[in-house]
């Protein structure tokens, strides 16, 4: 009984020096297992006066608390060191670059394409499309080109035989349209057109949108309206100067050529706009009797207009783009820029 | 049309400058494309006679001329132009000088002989784009002394206008005059053309035969005339400021007028003429050769200018040589008609011609002109070439229907532009264009000027107020809207998301041109059949694509070639499938891999791109629209594509894409060398999907059997798959193939195939015996079926 402060100490010390769970759990062991040195101290006490076993019974189950505490604390110290060792061990360098593969993007092209379209179908617009290969009627015919027009010679036409043709503008979509369908009529048509021209400014193959609202009461105050929202909203420029200048369309009348303040110098004069700090983007008009009555519809009641622009021409001046032909190079040190 | 601003100026000048006169031409419609100073910048040039002139003591190809520049002594230059001549008035460069980029006349010592200034050329003088001959020689009544550069009123711009096609009326001062006239609200004052009196009686008859094409033509005699005389100065200024050069004063006339004017006119040579004239169209057989040296063979639908011998010229597009003026010329007959446009229009298309004439006369010539035109050409050449005028003979086709006037409805007219012009500025921009206003029903009846021939329509009349009126300044609003919700179809894919997801899988999009190569387009697929243009830019590009393919290999290529190795791309758009009379033109989605799985990083698979990856890519596309399971990879031979390795893709029972390697053959044939995998499908199988429905989970638990398969390695794992589908009973929810195994413990020839079926039933919990029977059922079809052993 007398040696129990030396057996707590040792114990103490041995629970400190033990250096890992299973050296800890003999300390437990050799100390307050069954046959431990503290049990032994238990069993020892029936040796002891009656009147002196209440008291001394009290103190070694206090000292084999005080173990049992020790014994928890410094085992809950060695998981929290083999934690925090394995989370050492496990580590990582987060700056390495992750795996997988890397997104892709979309055609400059596309992007533009998109966008105008969003920004039409918005106001409720619906896509439309159509044949590329196209016949004579669809393409000049029925837009007020007749044969002989001088504006034929406007556009350089791929021809297949005397009547198909690919088709110069996506125009012959509104024609279907309204072939198609009762006014009214919101649409715009995006898609390949094809010029025989090739040189810096111009590829034989680019892409339009051409939109048409057809409506009863549609003016040109309408049209200028219409375009003027959609340029600034496509350059996110709300002070974006936009002009009207009459120009000549067979299919609409009045038509007018769009130009909006450069946007590369804004309006100060610069080598893309030749230092005229307009910049022609779009035409777009009333749509001609004509061509209704080509369509079928029925010109009293109805009026509309249309619209047309180049969406590489939009693109370049979106994204800087300074040469035309890298849209049809499909070069990915081009593409990605876009992505 | 281009002009000298000064030449505009004389028939009407508002008190705008230059720049902003261009601005309020191109805000009404006419756009000028450029405004160019006339003369470079150069002073201290004036007009110098020379006097005398000696070879120099030590130079073969030097001058010493002794020159009068009007200050009364004699100047002494060096002069190395070959041309230059005593008595040749010429411009001359005083010493101090500033001549065009700065050059500075500074007193000089030529081989040790004194010059002081220097005898110009046109191209010094900036006169002349290409470099000069000689020195440029001046009439011989250049006043002695006069400042250049004010005597060839070089303070001048040309004006550059793009006119649109409905503009003919503008392509002459005339024309271009009225238009400014109207948009500056300035009169115009057009120089007066006496009628020149006949002092002959010389006429050559002239008949219309063709006379809906041919309403007026007028002919006239001069005899007598001398075409070795010089065009004087300031035409051929004017002439050259439009961009046309100085031919003889007989072709220099007819083209002052048509600028002028407008009328086109034309000269033949008397004596070369035959019988009288006719107006007819080409009979089958004839041909003519031109002024330009071409020889054409002419068609029926042709309107010529004919005589006894045959045709002469072609009506309004461009004379014959044979009846063409030269030098030697005595007599001229001189025509000046109207040809209707579309007597022309076409015409010079078809013979692949283009002449100033053909270009007005398609466009319409005002019929009004023709007398004050010939009269004008008869006065020009009289005072150049002298001659004898005979009387003008007008010959009639037939009289052109009157037309009718506009009705402009007041109405019409606000609601098309959205505003009530005032009626006095109606009345007054319709005036100032020429027309004639009378009020009429609730607006105007409008008479259009015989020069307007694009002016038929209420909206042409709209048209020309809005734009007199300025399109800037007619109101903004936005449309009316009557919100219809547009119908969506859930179950169609938008093409932008499939493009999407194939980006999301790292393709780039391409967009190539939808013509080729036919040499590439048929090494790849040798029986396509797609239209051929008539006219390509390039013979490799003269085909319409067949396939998506031709287009993705040589994007592929262009990277490929650029260091670029690991490659992913993707298109979308339309191929040209059949003939012309049987064409198809489906929407296509295609893409193009090569290069390693990974993109090269530190712990990248190296390993290249196989068939597995890009069937992948494929699969996942197919995915979106929720049908896979309607979809089949078959294995079909395709001439681009591996015939190991390569598939046809059935949605149901038809054909709508393929995928594979491309053939090795043609990878070596075109220079590649990775492997390349390719995939093309029709969009339209791609977007057709199904809206999802739901079906109630099961709260009873799954049942899963593992089975291994040897197999002879040639069997197709996917036909087993299905085979077994069929047998493992309806609660089966899923056949996944885990492994599939060659090497130790299979023998060679024979693959493992190891499975995981699923079964679980909606209603109750599966007792082994059902699962036995099942198991039981597909292990005997894979027996019987495909010789199949299962492995213990």
């Amino acid at each position: 009984m007398d040696h129990l402060p030396a057996l707590v100490s040792e114990a103490k010390a041995a629970i400190a020096a033990a250096e890992d769970a299973q050296s800890l759990d003999q300390v437990r062991v050799r100390f307050l297992g069954k046959k431990g040195e503290m049990t032994a101290l238990l069993k020892g006490l029936g040796q002891l006066p009656a009147e002196e076993r209440p008291a001394a019974g009290e103190r070694i189950n206090e000292a084999k608390q005080l173990l049992q505490q020790e014994l928890d604390a410094r085992k809950q110290a060695l998981e929290q060191a083999e934690l925090a060792s394995r989370l050492d061990a496990e580590r990582v360098d987060v700056t390495l670059p992750g795996r997988g593969e890397p997104g892709g993007g979309l055609h400059p092209v596309t992007k533009t394409l998109e966008r105008i379209e969003g920004l039409f179908q918005r106001i409720g617009f619906e896509v439309a499309v159509g044949p590329e290969i196209e016949d004579d009627f669809h393409n000049f015919e029925a837009l007020n080109i007749p044969a002989h027009h001088p504006a034929r010679g406007m556009a350089d036409t791929f021809y297949f035989d005397t009547k198909r043709l690919l088709r110069t503008h996506t125009s012959p979509v509104q024609v279907r349209t309204m072939q198609a369908q009762e006014p009214p009529i919101r649409i715009v048509c995006p898609g390949r057109v094809y010029r025989s021209d090739s040189d810096l400014t111009h590829t034989p193959m680019f892409h339009q949108v051409e939109g048409l609202l057809v409506d009863e009461g549609v003016s040109f105050a309408d049209l200028k309206g219409t375009i003027a929202d959609f340029l600034q909203a496509f350059f996110e420029r709300d002070d974006l100067e936009v002009r009207f200048r009459p120009s000549y369309f067979p299919f609409t009348e009045p038509s007018a050529e769009v130009d909006i303040q450069c946007v590369m110098c804004r309006g100060e004069g610069c080598r893309v706009c030749s230092r005229s700090g307009w910049l022609e983007v779009m035409g777009c008009g009333m749509v001609h009797p004509a061509v209704f009555e080509h369509a079928g519809v029925d010109t009293e009641r109805f009026t509309g207009f249309a619209f047309g622009m180049g969406a590489e021409r939009l693109a370049m001046l979106r994204y800087g783009v300074n040469d035309l032909r890298l849209f049809f190079d499909n070069d990915l040190r081009f593409l990605r820029q876009f992505n | 049309m281009k002009f000298s601003e000064a030449w505009l100026r004389e028939w009407v000048s508002p008190v705008l400058e230059t720049q902003p006169l261009a601005d309020a031409v191109t805000m009404a419609g006419l756009e000028v494309d450029a405004v160019e100073a006339v003369g470079s910048v150069f002073h201290g040039v004036v007009v110098a006679k020379v006097i005398a002139k000696a070879p120099h003591p030590d130079a073969d190809k030097l001058n010493v001329c002794q020159v009068d520049d009007g200050s009364g002594e004699s100047v002494q230059v060096v002069c190395g132009a070959p041309n230059v001549a005593e008595g040749q008035k010429v411009p001359f460069a005083r010493v101090g000088a500033i001549l065009p980029d700065d050059f500075k006349i500074k007193k000089a010592k030529l081989r040790g002989v004194e010059s002081r200034g220097m005898i110009c050329s046109a191209s010094e003088l900036g006169l002349e784009e290409e470099r000069s001959e000689g020195i440029y020689v001046l009439p011989e009544d250049a006043p002695l002394g006069e400042d250049f550069r004010t005597w060839m009123q070089l303070d001048d711009h040309t004006i550059e206008v793009d006119l649109t096609p409905n503009r003919g009326d503008c392509l002459s001062i005339r024309g271009m005059a009225r238009e400014v006239g109207v948009v500056t609200r300035e009169s115009v004052t057009p120089p007066s053309i006496a009628a020149v009196e006949a002092v002959s009686d010389a006429r050559f008859s002239v008949s219309i035969t063709a006379g809906a094409h041919c309403p007026r033509y007028l002919g006239r005699m001069l005899e007598d005339v001398d075409l070795n005389a010089a065009t004087p100065l300031w035409m051929s200024e004017r002439l050259r400021r439009s961009g046309i050069r100085t031919i003889d004063p007989a072709v220099d006339v007819t083209n002052y007028v048509m600028l002028e004017l407008g009328q086109p006119l034309h000269a033949f040579d008397r004596e070369r003429l035959t019988s009288g004239i006719e107006v007819r169209h080409a009979a089958e057989g004839e041909s003519l050769t031109l002024l330009d040296g071409q020889r054409v063979a002419l068609d029926g639908e042709t309107l010529v200018i004919a005589d006894g011998s045959g045709p002469l010229a072609i009506a309004g597009v461009m004379g014959g040589a044979a009846s063409g003026v030269t030098r030697a010329t005595r007599h001229l007959f001189i025509e000046a008609a109207f040809f209707t446009p579309l007597a022309v229009a076409g015409t010079a298309r078809r013979y692949g011609l283009h002449t100033d004439a053909s270009h007005r006369f398609e466009r319409g010539v005002d019929p009004q002109l023709v007398e004050a035109a010939i009269e004008r050409a008869t006065a020009l050449l009289v005072s150049i070439v002298g001659g004898r005028p005979g009387p003008v003979i007008e010959t009639v086709g037939d009289r052109s229907a009157p037309v009718s006037s506009i009705h402009l409805r007041r109405e019409r007219l606000d609601a098309c532009l959205g505003v009530t012009l005032p009626a006095e500025e109606i009345e007054d921009i319709l005036a100032r264009l020429g027309m004639s206003v009378t009020v009429s029903d609730a607006g105007w009846r409008v008479q259009a000027p015989s020069w307007r021939f694009d002016i038929a329509i209420e909206e042409d009349l709209i048209e020309e107020l809005a734009r007199i009126h300025g399109y800037n300044r007619l109101p903004v609003r936005r449309p009316q809207a009557r919100p219809a919700l547009a119908p969506d179809e859930e179950a169609t894919q938008p093409l932008a998301r499939l493009r999407r997801h194939l980006v999301s899988r790292g393709y780039q999009e391409a967009i190539t041109y939808s013509f080729v190569s036919p040499d590439l387009q048929a090494m790849i697929e040798p029986a396509a059949v797609s239209p051929t243009l008539a006219n390509p830019i390039s013979s490799d590009m003269s085909v319409m694509r067949h396939s998506l393919f031709p287009g993705l290999l040589k994007a592929l290529m262009h990277n490929l070639n650029r260091q670029q190795s690991r490659i992913r791309l993707f298109e979308s758009g339309l191929v040209f499938r059949g003939s012309l009379n049987d064409l198809e033109q489906p929407a296509m989605v295609g893409g193009v891999i090569c290069g390693a799985r990974d993109v090269e990083g530190w712990n990248a698979r190296r390993e290249a791109f196989d068939f597995f990856d890009i069937k992948g890519d494929v699969e996942s596309l197919i995915a979106l629209s929720g049908e896979s399971s309607r979809w089949r990879f078959v294995p079909e031979v395709h001439p681009a594509l591996h015939p190991g390795r390569c598939a046809r893709l059935y949605r149901d029972e038809r054909p709508v894409g393929w995928i594979g390697a491309l053939h090795p053959t043609h990878q070596s044939q075109l220079g590649i060398k990775p492997e390349v995998y390719l995939f093309e499908i029709e969009q339209d199988s791609l977007v057709a999907g199904r809206v999802a429905e739901f079906s109630p989970l099961s709260r009873f638990p799954e049942v899963r059997r593992d089975l291994a398969f040897v197999v002879d390695e040639t069997t197709s794992v996917g036909s087993l798959l299905e085979a077994i589908r069929e047998q493992a009973g309806e609660w089966l929810t899923q056949a996944q193939l885990f492994d599939v195994y060659q090497g130790k413990g299979v023998e060679p020839g024979y693959k493992s195939l190891a499975l995981g079926l699923t079964w679980q039933h909606p209603s109750r919990t599966l007792n082994d015996e059902e699962i036995n029977q099942l198991i039981a059922a597909v292990v005997e079809r894979a027996q019987t079926r495909f010789d199949a052993v299962l492995r213990s």
